[in-house]
């Protein structure tokens, strides 16, 4: 009962909200009202939730009581057997956590920073309704609930980054968040039919059950005989580097940063994008029976993390450095599922929902109190105007850096999460291992770089905005700094109360069954061994990191724009962000409008119609009118055929009689 | 079974109407046409509740044919007036009753010229189009099946667009090519069962060496309806010109004849020649599927473009059919019927706005969520399910399609499936020119949200679509056991057919 109000309460508010869009408001204290009720109902709906999830939260995580309510029968189709069913074992109770908090805090947030906008209750009936296909999402107990709540969360990213529909930039991004994902989806699909190939039944339950008697299976797929449970979780990931924006599927999440910020902070960094880490993490008994596939996890997982750290250090955009830094920080989460060590992936997917949600909205709070500036470069000296942000800016740099202190339990939340998933990388004894070991820290080093030269861009140095800008910077109000104070309470303390649990001595009793490790995969078990240096290196190069920062940006601000022209086709890699979407335009774009329009023209135009129908009539009346130029009108030329016609059937006559 | 005889008043009720529209409807002009429509409102709408007892009385447990009528026709010959229904059939009859009112409502405004005339075309085109799906006799579905065409061609060559008389005579010309075949297949089967009677020929063996000429006589007929590629190009054509609810039925119901046509004859009484063209139909399919949504993606006009969409969703169709396992066929099945509801409502939504602007060309719009909200709503919902997003029908037809095309060939599962990127493409492509951006076209500050009468129209589409993707069960029941016994009676066919054949070498 309790999981059905987690799960239905968001929709409910995003009903309402969605019937208060459509009520006519005449005037502007109707529309107060209005906008009020809607976000009333929406927020109450999603604290309500977040209640229940903390209680549900102690009943299955540390109570260890499991459970799936079914719903009803969805399709139904000879074997395939699909119902609605929430399923809520210590893998969804964490997940949900993390939704139904990191959620309501945004929609509190946004009451403060929505209140300008014409459009209160579709804004925020969107949101609600985002959270409840995540939360569908995550409560999926067969692999097609979880794919309708994965559409579905695709959906409304798509309605969110294109909330401002007239600006053409933002429909463009919302398109292409959209079919990005699809592509994603495809391999998701796919996956999913395998699975059904395989196993004869998508249901999770089942499917783990009969994961090891399968584990030498193979399947006869795209022309080849290969490791069945390969092909199925290769393709499972296709799909989640679709939603969590790996390298190759990443370029829809920079240019999703078109919506309004509160989404990027929910969406775009603490829930929708970590979808494909609890998709590999949910997947774990089958992953863990195929290497390969563990293998690319962990390799995309390792790419991604330093690809998106090295574009972030160069990008001017506030919200787009931080995008970059989630893309990132996704790649840690996978490279840690990559080395087995899903629960330390699972754990950084904790922590960052709450850092750098804050940090969202942090940033937030800045491009409101600098009348929608969101370049870098025409912001500093603020810090003093605007302290609280600057204050709780600071708390989510030092948990997304990491930094605490080597050996004792003194950190902030990154510090946990994100040095046991270096650590296991280093564990796993493996090279892959060992190669997302070291893409870790060289990634952690440009986190803190960039996390400094974010905060230092924004808040220090001399005012680059224009006086009226200036003279108008204010904190925000309380409505948005309270979901801050929330944000940055889970950035302090949520590794701290999470590790003995989470990764640490209760790993196994925390988590039951719904992580699956074998024992072949010792990694988390070896992070806990590891040398010192091993330890203290991310730390390290992320102290490095920031005073780097610090040197760059505030003792000598000349010396990036002369390394810049010093390395100007470096730099200009980066800035473009490694050409991806150059690329993409010219390799798939372009061409598919082109070929539509060849297919359209040529195709169906010259081919098929020209030999079809046009032709064959054009060629009827070519006859006729050579047939209609027999009637010439004289007089001869009938008497001459008749004449012919009488000798043709005279000689039919006799063949036909005399033979 | 039934003491009235259910489908025959059915079929014959919208004739009944048409005629009482034709002796009644008198007086002036404006009499006349109000007179019409609602005499044409009025007559489908019974037609439409007499149908429900179809629904409610239905027995979902067996496979044999239902409500059935059989009175002697041409005794002599074998040939009899013979309607039924079964689980495949059933429910393209209670679509069919159910757009048949809303295309009336839809043509309310729109047609002003010759209305009791345009009106008894739609009536004659829904019996044609119900005789079709209850027909269990050889000739009598063939009479209906192409009966259905000159009202059709009618509707489109009077009441369409600039180009309409090109386009009725591309639609016309097209289906002929396969009619005269179809009918000499028909011919050959009587001849060779010594029967017209389809429940019996579903169960008559056709030698094998026969199987694939009257196959391919069919596919030639079918193909065309659904449309296939490359027999295709008439679709664009008739719908651009089509008048609103023209297309709504070329959409929603006049597609399905060729795909309820191969789930009819093609697959129980050539089951030797299905199994052998299997491929050719994926190929075509696959082609289909890629080749229109690239297509669509370059399109300028509306209509156009959810035509082609439509022959793209139609390759789902036929490529589910030929997988001759359960998942496929009922997807196929399924996919029909959603998008029978889905593209009619999107001709319906293209309607809207042609009405009040009176243009398909897209760059005439833009920004029309600022006047109208509601519209926007139901066309985003709408586009959703086109695009097969869990939880609207569209999504539930899809996937069984895939999954049981990936049971066949992964290789035409992961080609069909690329159709549902490509498809997103093209939507919301559409979508966001229309919908989104600035309202800076003159013509379109004034417009005006969605009327009554079109809320009236659209209501039951969307709780239908809703229903369809979040409860399908209520439907797929209906076909479980005809289509259970489909396959068995391929099955059983191709095992006698496979010892004919050992025994023959």
């Amino acid at each position: 009962m309790l999981d059905m109000l987690v799960v239905f309460l968001p929709l409910l508010g995003a009903i309402i909200a969605g019937i208060i869009v459509f009520v006519p408001s005449e005037d502007k204290e109707k529309q107060h009202q209005r906008d009020t009720l809607a976000q009333v109902v929406t927020c109450l709906g999603l604290v309500l939730s977040a209640v229940c999830a903390v209680v549900v939260f102690y009943d299955v995580a540390l109570d260890g009581n499991a459970r799936v309510t079914d719903l009803f029968t969805w399709i139904d189709s000879g074997t395939l057997e699909i119902s609605w069913a929430l399923k809520v074992d210590s893998l969804t109770a964490v997940m949900m956590i993390v939704v139904t908090v990191v959620s309501a805090m945004v929609h509190i947030y946004s009451i403060g920073y929505m209140h300008h906008d014409g459009s209160i209750p579709r804004f925020m009936s969107y949101l609600s309704l985002f959270t409840f296909f995540m939360l569908m999402l995550i409560t999926g107990d067969n692999l097609v609930q979880i794919f309708f709540g994965w559409e579905g969360v695709g959906l409304a990213s798509y309605l969110l980054i294109g909330f401002w529909y007239e600006k053409p930039s933002a429909n463009a991004a919302a398109i292409k968040a959209f079919v990005v994902n699809r592509v994603g989806d495809f391999g998701f699909a796919l996956g999913i039919f395998a699975v059904f190939m395989l196993f004869d039944t998508i249901n999770l339950d089942s499917i783990f059950m009969a994961a090891e008697s399968n584990k030498d299976a193979t399947l006869n797929v795209f022309g080849g005989e290969f490791h069945a449970l390969t092909v199925i979780c290769l393709l499972l990931f296709v799909g989640a580097m679709g939603k969590s924006a790996q390298l190759g599927l990443h370029t829809w999440l920079p240019d999703a940063m078109e919506g309004p910020t509160p989404v990027s902070a929910l969406i775009h960094a603490a829930t929708m994008v970590t979808a494909g880490v609890f998709l590999v993490a949910r997947m774990s008994p089958l992953f863990e029976y195929s290497d390969t596939a563990l293998t690319v996890v962990t390799l995309v997982g390792g790419t991604t993390a330093i690809f998106a750290a090295t574009v972030g250090c160069v990008q001017n955009d506030i919200k787009r450095v931080i995008a970059y830094s989630t893309c990132s920080q996704l790649g840690y989460m996978f490279f840690a599922c990559g080395v087995s060590a899903y629960s330390a992936g699972i754990f950084h997917l904790m922590t960052h929902g709450f850092f750098k949600a804050l940090l969202f909205l942090g940033a937030g709070s800045v491009i409101h109190a600098m009348s929608d500036e969101q370049d870098m470069r025409k912001m500093g000296g603020i810090w003093k105007l605007i302290p609280v942000t600057y204050a709780l800016m600071w708390i989510g740099s030092l948990a997304l850096a990491g930094i605490g202190i080597p050996g004792t339990s003194f950190g902030f939340a990154g510090f946990f999460s994100k040095d046991v998933i270096i650590e296991a990388a280093y564990g796993a004894h493996t090279g892959i291992g060992m190669y997302a070991f070291w893409m870790g820290i060289a990634a952690a080093f440009l986190t803190a770089f960039y996390s400094w030269r974010l905060l230092i861009m924004t808040f220090h140095g001399t005012p680059r905005a224009d006086e009226r800008t200036m003279a108008h910077v204010h904190e925000s109000p309380k409505v948005m700094v309270f979901p801050l104070l929330v944000l940055a309470a889970g950035a302090v303390f949520a590794g701290f109360l999470g590790v003995e649990n989470f990764v640490g001595v209760n790993t196994v009793e925390f988590w039951g069954k719904s992580i699956f490790i074998l024992e072949s995969h010792p990694a988390l078990e070896n992070a806990h061994h590891v040398p010192l240096w091993v330890k203290v290196a991310p730390i390290a190069v992320g102290v490095v990191g920031i005073v780097m920062a610090y040197w760059f940006y505030l003792i000598s601000p000349d010396i990036p724009a002369r390394i810049a022209a010093r390395f100007q086709g470096i730099y200009l890699f980066l800035l473009n962000k490694w050409y991806f979407d150059e690329l993409y335009e010219r390799i798939i774009i372009r061409p598919c409008f082109a070929l539509g329009r060849a297919l359209w023209k040529v195709g169906d135009g010259t081919l098929i119609d020209g030999l079809g129908p046009d032709g064959i009539s054009a060629a009827v009346r070519y006859t006729s009118r050579r047939a209609s130029a027999l009637q010439t009108g004289y007089l001869y030329h009938y008497a001459f055929a008749m004449l012919i016609g009488v000798v043709v059937f005279v000689t039919w006559y006799i063949l036909a009689h005399a033979g | 079974m039934s003491e009235i005889p259910l489908l025959s008043l059915l079929t014959f009720l919208p004739l009944i109407g048409a005629g009482m529209i034709l002796v009644l409807a008198r007086g002036s002009d404006a009499d006349v046409a109000r007179n019409s429509r609602w005499g044409a409102l009025w007559t489908s709408g019974a037609t439409f509740l007499v149908s429900l007892p179809l629904w409610f009385k239905f027995d979902i447990t067996t496979a044999n044919f239902q409500f059935v009528e059989k009175i002697e026709w041409m005794p002599q010959f074998g040939i009899s007036y013979h309607m039924g229904v079964d689980g495949i059939s059933l429910l393209f009859v209670l679509l069919t009753t159910l757009l048949t009112p809303l295309c009336i409502l839809a043509s309310w405004e729109a047609i002003k010229d010759r209305v009791k005339e345009y009106m008894i075309s739609f009536l004659i085109l829904e019996t044609f189009m119900i005789g079709m799906f209850c027909a269990l006799d050889l000739f009598v579905f063939y009479i209906f099946f192409e009966a259905v065409l000159i009202p059709m061609f009618i509707i489109i060559g009077v009441w369409g667009g600039p180009r309409r008389v090109y386009a009725a005579f591309k639609l016309f010309l097209y289906t002929l090519l396969g009619s005269v075949l179809m009918l000499v297949a028909m011919l050959a089967m009587y001849f060779d069962a010594g029967t017209s009677n389809m429940v019996e020929l579903m169960s008559h063996n056709f030698p094998v060496s026969l199987q694939p000429w009257l196959w391919l006589a069919f596919f030639a007929s079918f193909a065309v309806k659904v449309p296939m590629w490359p027999v295709h190009t008439w679709l664009p054509d008739a719908h651009v010109e089509a008048p609103t609810a023209g297309s709504v039925i070329l959409a929603g119901v006049l597609l399905k004849f060729g795909g309820y046509g191969f789930l009819r004859f093609s697959l129980p009484m050539f089951p030797d020649a299905s199994v052998m063209f299997a491929s050719l139909i994926f190929t075509l399919s696959i082609i289909a599927v890629i080749y229109t949504s690239l297509v669509a993606l370059a399109q300028t006009d509306m209509k156009k473009l959810i035509a082609y969409s439509s022959v793209a969703h139609m390759g789902f169709v036929t490529a589910g059919t030929f997988t001759l396992n359960i998942h496929g066929i009922e997807g196929a099945i399924y996919q029909m019927l959603s998008h029978g509801i889905v593209s009619a409502a999107l001709f319906l939504i293209v309607g809207v706005v042609y009405d009040r602007i009176h243009s398909r060309e897209i760059s005439d719009y833009g920004g029309l969520v600022k006047r109208m909200p509601a519209y926007s709503l139901v066309f985003m919902l709408f586009m959703l399910a086109s695009v097969g997003l869990p939880g609207t029908g569209g999504f539930v037809g899809e996937v069984l399609v895939l999954v049981g095309l990936f049971q066949v060939n992964t290789w035409v599962a992961a080609f069909a499936a690329t159709g549902v990127i490509l498809g997103a493409a093209y939507m919301l492509y559409l979508y966001r020119r229309i919908i989104f951006g600035q309202l800076t076209k003159e013509g379109l500050m004034k417009i005006k949200d969605l009327s009554a009468r079109e809320w009236a129209i659209f209501a039951p589409l969307i709780v239908l679509t809703l229903w369809m993707g979040i409860y399908p069960s209520s439907f797929l029941d209906f076909m479980h056991v005809s289509v259970e016994n489909l396959i068995k009676q391929v099955e059983t066919a191709l095992v006698v057919s496979g010892q004919a054949v050992l025994a023959g070498r």
